[in-house]
């Protein structure tokens, strides 16, 4: 049997996190194939056929998938799923919205957010916010999966040679039309990809304070910028900067956390960044149990001078 | 309209988990246990929409132990009209949980369903988008803004870079992220009205689902430590440990 995974794409190319679900694919052993449902998509299909790995794409194009809708997309997996004992999407918003859909379409259970492959029916898991690590096995002869991408390392983008294959694009739902998006342009990396990540929590006070203060160090550095939920709540920054148990996990090479206090749920997102750097005037504040460098600061003054002399 | 809110009973939010000595679960025995927080923010919402006049109807609805009446008597403080427990001591997984969900929906007949996105406890992110399945409705996921237009929602959604905004036919279902409101608390006149609220029982046969688990735990287990390290003495310090120590900058 081989093994399905739903490519998160823009049409055009690939989202990083399909590389990570493919990497995924390949540790459970069988040929790896790619459904790209989208419209006018036929280079996402032709990326993903480059990808170290994938022996197939599947290339649904038609109108129903022009904007990525879940209905439409877990329809197209379902037509094709009978040929796969696993189906893999990412942990991101698009794939949680698509594959559960798909896993209850085909009357299986879904295991989310794997971390690790033990074999073909059994995976590790996180629950409670990271605190617990579990290892599920499943008695389906499906397995529906979502992949936590820091687990996996991306797949090369090159080096495969997959052949394309178009496959008639279902026809629309009806029930959900789009309506508009306001994505924000951003020339920073994409925050779940980044290699250095500026986060930031309640001690900066406000969002003007936000930007005043982390800009021009996340500037410096070519860092994507974070923040706890706390900032989030507070208003400081939009909800996908959000870092933590309900928001984005990341594993970046260099974390630095700027008056974040360390809450289980913001320490869930990202103790498994490579290094991690607190700045926090609190030297009792938990961040600083999993930093590895600790500077017990006024954040206003650090930062800068941090940005200045780098 | 009526409105179908279903909520989780879980270890509060506060409280740290340990991994049981035998690795056979987390120990939530004497451990303090809450109403998820999404989906106190579904309650919320759909307390919203009734006191717009979109919706006229609130049903509450919990599936697990005989104490999820806690939880349901929780979410009638908050607005709730009416509730049902769906009783049973079986392990609930996700899907599980849709079918009997689906089932209490072919009873009652909303025309939405406001679920969390996600609870607290297992993390799967699952059941809103089963049961969308299962009922072969539209479904609007990680919700930050809710309206009501007709016999439609629009319903604005976080996605990755920003937001969405889709129209979704009613019957649809609707799964909450965190800034879609902020749930009230529920005030003690609330809290007494709430307990004379009708709240029926009902077991998972009398809804003709089998809710036998697919997944087995094999393992509980605590993540890797990672171990803090070294507190540096000022701004100068921290560059010359990431440059020449971490070698990450």
């Amino acid at each position: 049997m081989a093994n399905l995974v739903i490519a998160e794409h823009d049409h055009g190319s690939l989202k990083a996190a399909t590389l990570n679900v493919i990497s995924a694919a390949s540790v459970i052993g069988g040929e790896v194939h790619v459904l790209v449902a989208g419209h006018n998509a036929k280079a996402a299909a032709e990326a993903a056929s480059q990808v170290a790995g994938v022996a197939k794409v599947l290339l649904a194009d038609g109108d129903a998938h022009a904007h990525r809708l879940p209905e439409n997309t877990a329809a197209q997996v379902v037509a094709a799923a009978s040929a796969y004992s696993h189906i893999l999407a990412p942990a991101t918003p698009y794939g949680k919205a698509v594959a559960p859909r798909v896993a209850a379409l085909l009357d299986k259970a879904q295991i989310s957010d794997i971390i690790k492959v033990i074999d073909a029916d059994t995976f590790m898991r996180p629950i409670y916010a990271g605190n617990a690590y579990a290892t599920v096995k499943s008695s389906d002869s499906v397995k529906v999966l979502t992949v936590r991408g820091t687990a996996f390392a991306a797949a090369a983008k090159t080096g495969g040679s997959g052949v394309v294959e178009n496959v008639s694009p279902i026809a629309d739902s009806g029930v959900s039309t789009f309506v508009s998006a306001e994505l924000v342009k951003s020339e920073r990396p994409e925050l779940a990809a980044a290699k250095i990540i500026v986060s930031g929590g309640r001690g900066l006070g406000s969002g003007e304070k936000y930007r005043e203060v982390l800009t021009p160090l996340a500037d410096k550095l070519g860092a994507a910028m974070g923040a706890s939920r706390a900032a989030v709540d507070a208003g400081y920054v939009p909800n996908d900067y959000q870092v933590g148990q309900t928001g984005k996990i990341v594993a970046p090479d260099l974390y630095i956390a700027i008056g974040v206090s360390g809450a289980i749920q913001h320490l869930a997102g990202m103790k498994d960044s490579k290094v991690i750097v607190a700045i926090n005037k609190d030297p009792d504040a938990p961040i600083f149990s999993v930093a590895d460098y600790g500077l017990v600061a006024d954040l206003f003054e650090a930062v800068p001078e941090l940005a200045s002399k780098l | 309209m009526k409105v179908l809110v279903p909520v989780k009973r879980v270890v509060d939010y506060n409280v740290k988990v340990r991994v049981k000595a035998d690795n056979s679960g987390v120990d939530i025995a004497n451990v303090k246990m809450s109403m998820n927080p999404f989906c106190e923010i579904a309650v919320e919402e759909a307390v919203r929409l009734k006191e717009k006049g979109a919706a006229t109807e609130i049903i509450a609805v919990s599936a697990g132990v005989a104490q999820c009446q806690e939880t349901l008597r929780n979410a009638m403080a908050i607005g709730a009209d009416r509730g049902i427990l769906i009783e049973t001591d079986v392990e609930l997984q996700p899907l599980a949980v849709a079918k009997l969900l689906k089932a209490v929906v072919d009873r009652e007949q909303p025309q939405l369903v406001i679920l969390g996105k996600q609870a607290i406890d297992d993390d799967a992110n699952q059941t809103g988008q089963m049961l969308a399945a299962l009922l072969g409705w539209g479904q609007a996921t990680f919700a930050s803004k809710v309206e009501i237009e007709g016999n439609t929602a629009k319903v604005t959604c976080e996605v990755d870079g920003g937001l969405e905004t889709i129209s979704v036919k009613l019957p649809a279902i609707i799964t909450t992220d965190l800034r879609l409101n902020e749930p009230r608390y529920a005030t003690l006149p609330n809290i007494m009205k709430a307990k004379k609220k009708q709240l029926d029982t009902l077991k998972p046969a009398d809804l003709g689902v089998d809710v036998t688990p697919r997944l087995t735990t094999l393992k509980v287990e605590e993540p890797p430590k990672r171990k803090g390290g070294v507190k540096v003495a000022d701004v100068a310090a921290l560059i010359d440990k990431l440059k020449n120590e971490a070698k990450v900058i």
